[in-house]
């Protein structure tokens, strides 16, 4: 039989899940001889930098000459550096592509396709999971294609008569499109996994739950929100938290799509800090956005899971 | 079944099957685009197959994009990365799972943490502190740093498959006066094979889609996609040889997608997928 780590390692993705700790096992002092080799490692090359991270963070560096300390003046450009506002405001409009709308159709179609039997699901789930399993700098070179002069989408618009929308600059290239082209590659790239979870989830609620909301006279809406959605909990909670992470550091597809352009139109956090550490010498306010990108990850995780947690008792 | 309900599924089937389409039309045009005449003039519309298939286009993508070299090193990355961090795993999530010390709460809790540091927060320090030790562009530098950072989630992936085993099995191995490593390769590891080639499977694939990591500490050797990221740069409008290059370093990921999607699958089900 299959080990049955689902339980547990879905607490992990959701992070501070608190299950009734178990204590295993017996007192055994060998026990720090398995975590160590990991945790060297771990230590070496997480804890130690986040450290120093931090530390580096006080001081205006350009990675060369000796720093100088500048307290917290590094952070105030969260809010006083257009280029740093500017980078969170296109995050947060990200956020509406790679993860609002991939849940909101995931759980539309989700439930729609819950209502029947379907055959195949095995295939569908594997072209579904494709975007996601494809390594990133690959799907995002193949969507520089479609949105190419020539290419797939400027051929259906011309076809269809809009080709005088089509920017003259191309749809990465113009100041207004350039970020919800971005956006529109995050959904496809994070619709299917949202599908695939919550359709596993929809036919773990029990088919009595639907039959009684029916023997009520619910109809589909009724039953969606009465059912289907309380039913998907779990599973909404693992996609927030997951899709608001991925969207926070997102950098591949920017830097493959885009490079941040054009001008800044698609700089996030996560570009900025790679730009300012080793192109432009700006290594302390690198590091300090890098601590704050982690610091808002942290509040936002455990703000998402204690809302989700509120929402479920009863 | 009523008229209505079997249009219904039949609504539903379409429905599937487009959205299906969506997610593979991008990657299916791609494969396209890559058997046109490669060059400047010729743009490929995704809606028609060339002319002829210029298989090549993968040969000239190889040699001009350096993907000897690059396949090379994604390559010895992932052989020497995959293997230490599934045994770092399961050695301390063996640990985590069954024996009781002194602050093992607050050490796993520790890990979890690792779960949600971007790499962001840490680049930066680390840049100098891999320079500092002498590693700075090499493959050794991206093997420790993929390892430090998976082991967080192959550390709780191991001790949820360890904590699933029934507790007789360890009771029996204690009855038998076996040691912890004997208990744990002789008893533990069998037990939990499914969740270790899942996690085998997983990390494989976070190794071989590696990007940020590979762009700062392998300026000179890259990896397959930093490989392919910077082609991409250099040949944009050149797409029939940009897209089979794409091809190239898809192929890879693919065929272990295909091989082991049961084990993608129960990743994925159980909300584990990173990044």
């Amino acid at each position: 039989m299959d080990a049955e780590p689902s339980v547990a390692s879905r607490a992990v993705a959701v992070g501070s899940r608190r299950r009734p700790e178990r204590l295993p096992g017996e007192a055994r002092r060998i026990g720090y001889l398995y975590i160590a080799p990991a945790f060297i490692l771990y230590a070496a090359f997480n804890l130690l930098p986040l450290g120093q991270g931090v530390n580096t963070s006080f001081y205006d560096w350009d990675g060369i000459t000796p720093g100088t300390w500048v307290g917290l003046h590094n952070y105030t450009g969260f809010f006083t550096d257009p280029a740093i506002r500017s980078g969170y405001v296109h995050v947060l409009i990200l956020m509406v592509f790679y993860a609002f709308l991939p849940i909101v159709l995931g759980l539309f179609l989700a439930a729609l396709l819950s209502r029947i039997r379907i055959r195949g699901l095995t295939f569908f789930r594997m072209l579904l999971f494709l975007p996601l399993v494809i390594t990133d700098v690959v799907t995002a070179v193949a969507w520089t294609w479609v949105y190419d002069t020539h290419g797939p989408l400027n051929t259906v618009m011309n076809a269809v008569g809009l080709g005088h929308f089509i920017p003259s600059q191309g749809w990465l290239g113009d100041f207004n499109t350039a970020l919800p082209a971005v956006g529109v590659f995050g959904l496809w790239g994070s619709f299917g996994f949202c599908l695939i979870l919550f359709l596993a989830g929809v036919m773990k609620i029990p088919a009595s739950l639907y039959e009684a909301a029916r023997v009520d006279g619910a109809n589909a809406v009724r039953e969606f929100f009465a059912v289907t959605l309380p039913g998907l909990r779990y599973e909404l909670q693992v996609v927030l938290v997951l899709s608001v992470i991925g969207t926070l550091d997102t950098f591949d597809e920017i830097y493959v799509l885009t490079y941040g352009g054009p001008g800044t139109a698609t700089t996030v956090p996560a570009y900025l800090v790679w730009r300012r550490a080793f192109q432009s010498g700006e290594v302390g306010s690198a590091a300090a956005l890098g601590i704050t990108l982690m610091l808002i990850i942290f509040a936002v995780t455990y703000a998402i899971n204690r809302l989700m947690e509120r929402g479920a008792e009863p | 079944m009523t008229t209505t309900s079997r249009t219904q599924v039949t609504m539903n089937y379409l429905l599937l099957i487009f959205v299906s389409g969506v997610a593979i039309y991008p990657l299916v045009g791609t494969v396209l685009a890559s058997l046109y005449p490669s060059g400047a003039g010729n743009s490929p519309t995704g809606f028609a197959l060339p002319s002829g298939f210029h298989w090549g286009n993968y040969v000239t993508a190889w040699k001009v994009g350096g993907f000897a070299g690059s396949f090379t090193t994604s390559i010895i990355v992932a052989a020497v990365m995959v293997p230490a961090s599934v045994v770092l795993s399961i050695l301390a999530g063996y640990g985590f799972a069954t024996m009781r010390f002194r602050g093992s709460k607050v050490l796993f809790y520790l890990f979890i943490l690792g779960l949600i540091i971007p790499t962001e927060a840490t680049i930066v320090p680390l840049f100098y502190d891999v320079r500092a030790i002498g590693l700075l562009d090499t493959t050794w530098a991206l093997i420790l740093l993929e390892v430090s950072g998976e082991v967080a989630f192959g550390i709780f992936w191991m001790r949820a498959a360890f904590l699933s085993a029934p507790p007789s099995l360890l009771e029996a191995a204690r009855i038998d006066g076996a040691s912890s490593w004997k208990t744990l390769w002789k008893i533990m590891v069998p037990f939990a094979r499914p969740a270790i080639l899942t996690l085998t499977v997983l990390t494989f694939a976070d190794s071989w889609n590696e990007f940020f990591l590979a762009l700062v500490f392998t300026i000179s050797h890259p990896t397959a996609p930093f490989g392919l990221a910077s082609f991409s740069g250099r040949y944009t409008t050149n797409i029939a040889l940009v897209s089979a290059a794409a091809v190239i370093v898809a192929i890879p990921i693919l065929i272990v997608f295909i091989v082991f999607q049961r084990e993608f699958m129960r990743g994925v089900l159980t909300g584990a997928v990173k990044g």
